[in-house]
C-alpha cells in the first residue's frame, strides 16, 4: 500500500511529502502539534488525513552555511534555545527561551511557528530582525520569501496548496542582539508585545522587530535609521541616553496595536517604548563594545 | 484506524481508533494507562507529560498515530514493579509533596526528566523545569523541596570521582 493512501503518511524526504500533498491535497501538516493538536482536542479541525513532517531527516536540525545558518522547518525551540546556536544567533536563543514550558519548547517547531503566523508567534520579530529568509517546497519549485512577505496577515502566510516550508536562512551577524517580551508571567505566556534589536558592526546598522502589536510582524525602519545615524560606531558602538529614549519612541510609533484579552493598545505602545530603549541600551551600551561585540566576548 | 505503539517498552497495538486522537486519550482510554492525566488538553498543564523517544512531551499534543515507531514512557513506568518506587516518587512521599494528587505523574515525570539529563540543577533550573506543570493546590514549596532532597540524595549516593 502506497504511504500516501494511509490516513497518517510518515515521509521521510521533501520529495516524499510533496508527493503526498499532492495525493491528499486536504491532508494536515502536521510538524510538533503544539498548535494543531490544540484545535483537534478542542473539535476546532477534524482531519481526514495527516502528513507528518517530523520522520523527515532534511528538514530536522540546522547547519552553517557561510555566512548564514540553515535552520530547518522542525528545528524544535529545544534546539534553539541553548548551545552553538543560541551563541550564534543570540536573539532567536533568547526568545526560544521565552516560548511555553519545556515540554513545549520539546516538540514545537519554528515551521510550525510560521505555519500558524500569528501575530503572537515569538520568533517572528526576531526572524524579520535578522532579515531571514524562508525557503519552501512544492509543486512548481521553491521560492525564497523575506518573512514579511511570507507572513500576509494574521495567521495567513504566502504558502501555496501543496507547499510547505522546508528552511528558514538567518545571516549571521557581528554585534549584540536582544529580545524582550512581555507577559503576564515567564514561562507559558502569549506575548503582549515582544521587541528584537540586532546590530551590524560591520554594516554600521541596527534592526528592530516588533511583535504582537500590528497583524504581521513590524520593522521599525524609522527607528533602525535614527538609531545607525545617531549611534557612535568609532567609539565602539555606543548610544547616548537621548538617542536610546528616542528610540524607543520611534519603535511604538511603527506599532498599529488594538485592545484586546491580553493587553490595551496603549499599553502595548508603551511597553515597546520601554523594551526598545532598553533593548538598544544593551545592545548599544553607554560604555560602548569592544572587542567583537558578539556574545562571546561578554 | 489500526496501529502499533511502543509503550514502556512493550509493543501494544491499537485498534479502531479515530485518526485525531490525541497519544494522552489513547494510553488513558485504550491502553488502561491511565496514570497521564487529562485536564487542559491545550498543553498548559503537563499533568499528561511522557517521554516520547528522548524528549518530554504533552501527550495531549502528539498525535497518537503520528507515535507509531517512536518509545513512549510514562509514568506507570517509571518503577521497577509493583510497590516499588523511584527516588524521585519516595522524596515526593517523604516530602508531603503530594495534595490532590492530579499534577503529581506530570512533576514526577518533569523532575526525572531534569535530574537524569543534570543532575546538579540550580534553583532557577529547577523551578523552569517545572515551569510547564501547574499545581492548582499550589504545592510548589513541597514539590521543589522534593526535587532538591532527590539531588542530595543521588548525590551521597555517588561516590566522589577521583581526581586524575
Ligand atoms: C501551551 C502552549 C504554549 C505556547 N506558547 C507559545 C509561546 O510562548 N510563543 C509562541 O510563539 N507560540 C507558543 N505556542 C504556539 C506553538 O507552540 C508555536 O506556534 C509552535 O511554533 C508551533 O509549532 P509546531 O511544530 O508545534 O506546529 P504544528 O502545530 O505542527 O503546526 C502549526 C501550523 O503550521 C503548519 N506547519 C507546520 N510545519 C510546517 C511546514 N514545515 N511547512 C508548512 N506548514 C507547516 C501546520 O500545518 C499548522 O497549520 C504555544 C502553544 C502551546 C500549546
Amino acid at each position: 500500500m502506497p504511504a500516501a493512501a494511509a490516513p497518517v503518511a510518515l515521509p521521510e524526504s521533501v520529495d516524499e511529502v510533496l508527493q503526498a500533498l499532492a495525493d491528499e491535497p486536504e491532508a494536515m501538516i502536521l510538524a510538533g502539534g503544539t498548535d494543531l493538536m490544540v484545535e483537534v482536542n478542542a473539535g476546532r479541525r477534524r482531519p481526514v488525513s495527516v502528513v507528518s513532517l517530523t520522520r523527515v531527516r532534511e528538514l530536522a536540525g540546522w547547519s552553517r552555511d557561510g555566512d548564514e545558518v540553515v535552520l530547518g522547518a522542525c528545528l524544535t525551540y529545544a534546539d534553539m534555545e541553548r548551545g552553538p546556536l543560541a551563541a550564534l544567533v543570540p536573539a532567536l536563543g533568547q526568545a526560544a527561551r521565552t516560548i511555553g514550558s519545556p515540554q513545549i519548547r520539546a516538540a514545537a517547531t519554528i515551521g510550525g511557528n510560521l505555519g500558524t503566523a500569528s501575530p503572537a508567534g515569538d520568533t517572528l520579530p526576531v526572524l524579520a530582525a535578522l532579515d531571514a529568509v524562508v525557503e519552501t517546497a512544492g509543486p512548481q519549485g521553491s521560492r525564497r520569501l523575506l518573512v514579511g512577505d511570507f507572513v500576509t496577515g494574521v495567521k495567513q502566510t504566502a504558502l501555496l496548496p501543496g507547499e510547505i516550508v522546508t528552511a528558514v536562512r538567518v545571516p549571521l551577524r557581528r554585534g549584540r542582539q536582544e529580545f524582550l517580551k512581555v507577559g503576564t508571567r515567564n514561562a507559558m505566556v502569549i506575548s503582549v508585545v515582544m521587541v528584537a534589536v540586532v546590530v551590524d558592526l560591520d554594516g554600521r546598522t541596527v534592526r528592530a522587530g516588533l511583535g504582537s502589536v500590528a497583524p504581521r510582524p513590524v520593522r521599525a525602519r524609522s527607528a533602525e535609521a535614527f538609531a545607525a545615524e545617531h549611534a557612535d560606531w568609532r567609539r565602539g558602538a555606543v548610544a547616548s541616553p537621548d538617542v536610546v529614549a528616542r528610540f524607543g519612541q520611534l519603535c511604538a510609533e511603527a506599532t498599529s496595536p488594538i485592545d484586546d484579552h491580553r493587553s490595551t493598545a496603549d499599553y502595548r505602545r508603551r511597553a515597546v517604548a520601554v523594551c526598545a530603549s532598553r533593548a538598544l541600551a544593551r545592545v548599544l551600551p553607554p560604555e560602548g563594545v569592544h572587542g567583537d561585540g558578539g556574545p562571546s566576548d561578554e | 484506524m489500526t496501529f502499533r505503539l511502543t509503550v514502556n517498552g512493550r509493543p501494544r497495538d491499537v485498534e479502531g481508533a479515530w485518526l485525531g486522537e490525541s497519544l494522552l486519550y489513547v494510553l488513558r482510554e485504550r491502553l488502561g494507562l491511565p496514570g497521564s492525566k487529562n485536564a487542559c488538553e491545550q498543553g498548559e498543564c503537563g499533568s499528561c507529560s511522557v517521554r516520547l523517544d528522548d524528549r518530554l512531551v504533552c501527550a495531549c499534543l502528539v498525535l497518537a498515530a503520528e507515535a507509531q515507531g517512536r518509545s513512549v514512557a510514562t509514568v506507570e513506568g517509571l518503577s521497577a514493579g509493583d510497590r516499588t518506587l523511584t527516588d524521585v516518587q519516595q522524596a515526593f512521599l517523604d516530602q508531603g509533596a503530594v495534595q490532590c494528587g492530579f499534577c503529581t505523574p506530570g512533576l514526577v515525570m518533569s523532575v526525572h526528566d531534569l535530574l537524569d539529563r543534570n543532575p546538579a540543577p540550580d534553583e532557577l533550573e529547577l523551578r523552569e523545569a517545572i515551569s510547564g506543570n501547574l499545581c492548582r493546590c499550589t504545592g510548589y514549596g513541597r514539590i521543589l523541596a522534593a526535587a532538591r532532597t532527590v539531588v542530595e540524595r543521588r548525590a551521597a549516593a555517588t561516590p566522589e570521582r577521583e581526581l586524575p
